[in-house]
């Protein structure tokens, strides 16, 4: 059997049938759904190549929302990326504008995979594939560091929730970022160690997180905070591939994460009630918005 | 062991923005589809709730037509399901509703068949993608859209369910999740019976032969 509920577990079972955090993922697949290891891979590769098209589109076409609010913020960080002005560097810039992409795509009813969700879905392409790109890294292994996100998307669904409505942004963009951080570590040959200190670290720096988007739509302020995730994750997998250890655990980070989102008052998860969504410019939008309705 | 498939985290693959707004809806309108069982010719949809409130920015009013259409939640012709609906001469419009008492992604759909079949549907998208069809033709249901499912109309009376089941049972039908749902004691029930299996017509029609139904329905399950 590869059940696994916690990191420890998935750790664990790792060491103890001596394969990869991945390989225990893919094996708890195939015994879930009776599928073969060739056609569970084969579904993760497309979804590598929705990320990769969705990246291409919106770092290339005009890109605007249904609501016209947003588009074109993906576009104006990559010109400076390109000009060698980035004053964050070449990794973290592109991590930022291929994070923003996604998401506009995902706002103009583009084609995107949800990580974990739809409104999430930028920050572990837009980190995890400028890294494997920055270093070469082998397609089959970043089939296989996806496997591991998944697996570590999976121990916080069932500790706590992945949901804005349940958890606020933290269990939105916190657990894409904390997925991305673990999958970095991965790819880049961390140890099991370490990708747990990945997945600790980059859940801490969010906790808390509201989810406030204005006019309830997912645009304002969720497509930045894609940009923010994904270089979270950059921050968490430089720090525990450096060897710095999350004095709280993984599993205990989930657990606090899932309290947090309990005390979190309805107004500030997704229901539009509270926080951003309720600044005067945040009312103006909806209301004119809702005006063109 | 957890039911969750490590695509329910890396995935769907779908077009945005939104799992209730824009993949629900579009989910709706394939179940919807399966309901009426053949193509449309006109609908009108009211909005309930956050469904009134941000249909047009999440794209929910597209995604349903798209999904009536039968296109899937990644398919990206969805953003211009009006123009292709159009070519096709499907009718559409769009209204708000205040439905009591229910979920707040919530609508309800008058639809018409090319045959003239009116079919009523309110139909709830409860989270990542997942709906559920809580009234048909002013009937309370429970239909997900992830099984087959039988619905019977029958007299509320002792043995129904045995003899509606016996017949399934004969033709090695397994009953994933059976419910009984009735307006008041002695007068009509549903039940609606999710299967492992597809239903076969000759199957169907003998329990259409049992005199206290008066009605039975097949639906198929969805993406």
């Amino acid at each position: 059997m590869y059940d696994f509920n916690t990191v420890s577990e998935l750790i664990n079972l790792a060491e103890k049938k001596q394969i990869s955090i991945a390989e225990v993922v893919i094996n708890r697949e195939e015994e879930l759904t009776e599928k073969s290891k060739v056609e569970i891979k084969g579904r993760m590769k497309e979804n590598l190549k929705v990320m990769r098209e969705a990246i291409k589109k919106g770092l290339t076409e005009d890109i605007t929302s249904m609501s016209g609010l947003t588009g074109g913020d993906a576009k104006l960080v990559e010109t400076v990326r390109k000009n060698g002005e980035a004053i964050t560097g070449n990794i973290v810039s592109q991590a930022i504008s291929r994070a923003l992409a996604v998401s506009e795509v995902n706002a103009s009813m583009g084609k995107i995979v949800a990580v974990p969700t739809a409104g999430s879905c930028g920050i572990l392409p837009g980190a995890l594939l400028t890294i494997a790109d920055d270093n070469n890294v082998e397609f089959d292994r970043i089939i296989e560091a996806l496997f591991v996100a998944s697996g570590i998307g999976i121990i916080i669904s069932e500790q706590a929730s992945v949901a804005g409505a349940s958890g606020g942004c933290q269990a939105e963009c916190g657990s894409a970022s904390s997925m991305t951080a673990g999958a970095i570590t991965y790819l880049l040959g961390g140890s099991n160690e370490q990708i747990a200190n990945a997945v600790a670290i980059s859940l801490k720096n969010i906790l808390g997180l509201v989810c406030d988007p204005v006019a309830g739509l997912v645009e304002v302020p969720c497509i930045k905070r894609n940009a923010m995730g994904a270089s979270n994750a950059l921050t968490a997998a430089e720090m525990a591939l450096a060897g710095v250890e999350s004095i709280i655990p993984a599993d205990e980070v989930i657990v606090a994460m899932k309290k947090v989102g309990d005390s979190l008052p309805n107004e500030l998860k997704e229901t539009s009630l509270g926080g951003l969504a309720t600044t005067p410019t945040g009312c103006k939008i909806k209301e004119k918005l809702s005006d063109n309705s | 062991m957890s039911s969750l498939s490590a695509f329910n985290t890396i995935g769907p693959i779908m077009v945005g923005p939104s799992s209730s707004h824009t993949a629900g809806a579009v989910r709706i309108g394939n179940l919807a589809r399966e309901i009426v069982g053949n193509d449309i010719k006109e609908v009108k949809v009211y909005f309930h709730g956050s469904f009134k409130e941000t249909y047009q920015g999440h794209g929910t009013d597209k995604a349903l037509i798209g999904g009536l259409i039968g296109f899937s939640t990644e398919n990206e012709l969805i953003k211009k399901s009006f123009e292709i609906a159009k070519e096709k001469g499907i009718k559409f419009e769009f209204k708000a509703i205040d439905l009591d008492n229910v979920h707040p992604n919530t609508l309800k759909l008058e639809l018409t068949d090319i045959n003239n079949e009116q079919t009523t549907i309110v139909a709830s998208s409860v989270g990542g993608g997942s709906v559920v069809v809580t009234k048909l033709n002013n009937i309370k249901v429970e239909l997900k859209g992830d099984y087959y499912t039988l619905i019977t109309r029958h007299q509320d009376q002792p043995g129904m369910v045995a003899k509606i089941s016996n017949v399934l049972q004969n033709y090695d039908l397994n009953i994933a999740k059976m419910k009984v749902l009735r307006e008041k004691k002695g007068s009509l029930a549903t039940a609606i019976i999710d299967l492992d299996q597809k239903i076969e017509d000759d199957i169907l029609d003998l329990i259409e032969k049992i005199p206290q139904v008066k009605s039975t329905k097949l639906v198929n399950p969805i993406e």
